[in-house]
């Protein structure tokens, strides 16, 4: 167990506004508690990215920084995964229908690889239609052996 | 920590050092400005140096296409100087790593301008 396991959350929950600002508390949140948690420097990186990409839709694409629209932000620790929740209340988009980024004709467009990296940096991606909104589950698979949060 | 960036010249290429990280919002509209600039000035032959990028996310890649692209259709050529892991590994992963021109050295970087 980290030194100071008693006194880390293994959960964080906020209710966030739909601003670039949020989108850098979010990152600074998740891994925060990954690196208390005692996830390797690797995946604190994957993390990150995966987090920053996932609440940066949720700003913009999901809420259209609509002020009063709020984002859900979660994240979880245990000795198994490590496990972050993000909820906006758009209008929702068909996650099944995205061009892939690394097809030749989309190779030099210079947008549409957000989800493609979060997919890369994450063991599981998991994508829920709410009403409104949509909520993305990034899930990271702890190794054995590893300290909870 | 916002993205700076300085210019230099060296035997005609514009090299623009940047630092920090390329991420939506100030970073990517910075670099997007800073592209502008060189090439609204006439110079079409630009090298990034991202030595001392710390992080870049994905709006931050589309940006660099996105002058790649820009650079080239005005005739230019746009080359990749001192990537660290982590933006080597994410053009890895994009696929973008063959696109650009990439490289270690920056004396050779700028003998391989045409």
């Amino acid at each position: 167990m980290p030194e100071n396991a008693s006194h880390t959350p293994e959960a964080v929950e906020r209710l966030m506004e739909s601003t670039l600002e949020s989108v850098d508390s979010a990152e600074e949140l998740a891994v925060g508690l990954a690196e208390r948690a005692g996830v390797d420097e690797d995946d604190l990186m994957k993390i990150g990215m995966a987090v920053r990409e996932s609440m940066v839709n949720a700003v913009v694409h999901g809420n259209r920084y609509n002020a009063n629209k709020k984002i859900r932000f979660t994240v979880t620790a245990n000795s198994e995964h490590f496990t972050v929740r993000i909820a906006d209340e758009g209008e929702g988009f068909d996650f099944t229908a995205l061009p892939d980024p690394l097809a030749p004709e989309n190779i030099l467009r210079g947008s549409g690889r957000g989800i493609f990296l979060i997919r890369a940096f994450m063991d599981e991606v998991h994508f829920r239609q709410l009403h409104p909104g949509t909520e993305l589950t990034l899930i990271k698979h702890r190794a054995p052996g590893q300290p909870a949060a | 920590m916002s993205m700076k960036v300085t210019t230099r010249q060296v035997d005609g290429i514009t090299v623009l050092d940047l630092s920090g990280r390329i991420t939506l919002g100030e970073g990517s509209v910075t670099l997007r400005d800073a592209v502008h600039d060189v090439l609204a000035k006439g110079s079409k032959k630009i090298l990034l140096n991202l030595e001392n990028i710390s992080y870049i996310d994905s709006s931050g890649i589309g940006e660099m296409v996105s002058a790649f692209t820009s650079v080239k259709n005005a005739g230019g050529e746009l080359k990749l100087l001192n990537l660290t892991k982590k933006v080597h590994d994410l053009l890895q992963i994009t696929k973008l790593y063959t696109v650009f021109d990439i490289w270690d050295n920056e004396a050779s970087a700028v003998s391989a301008f045409k």
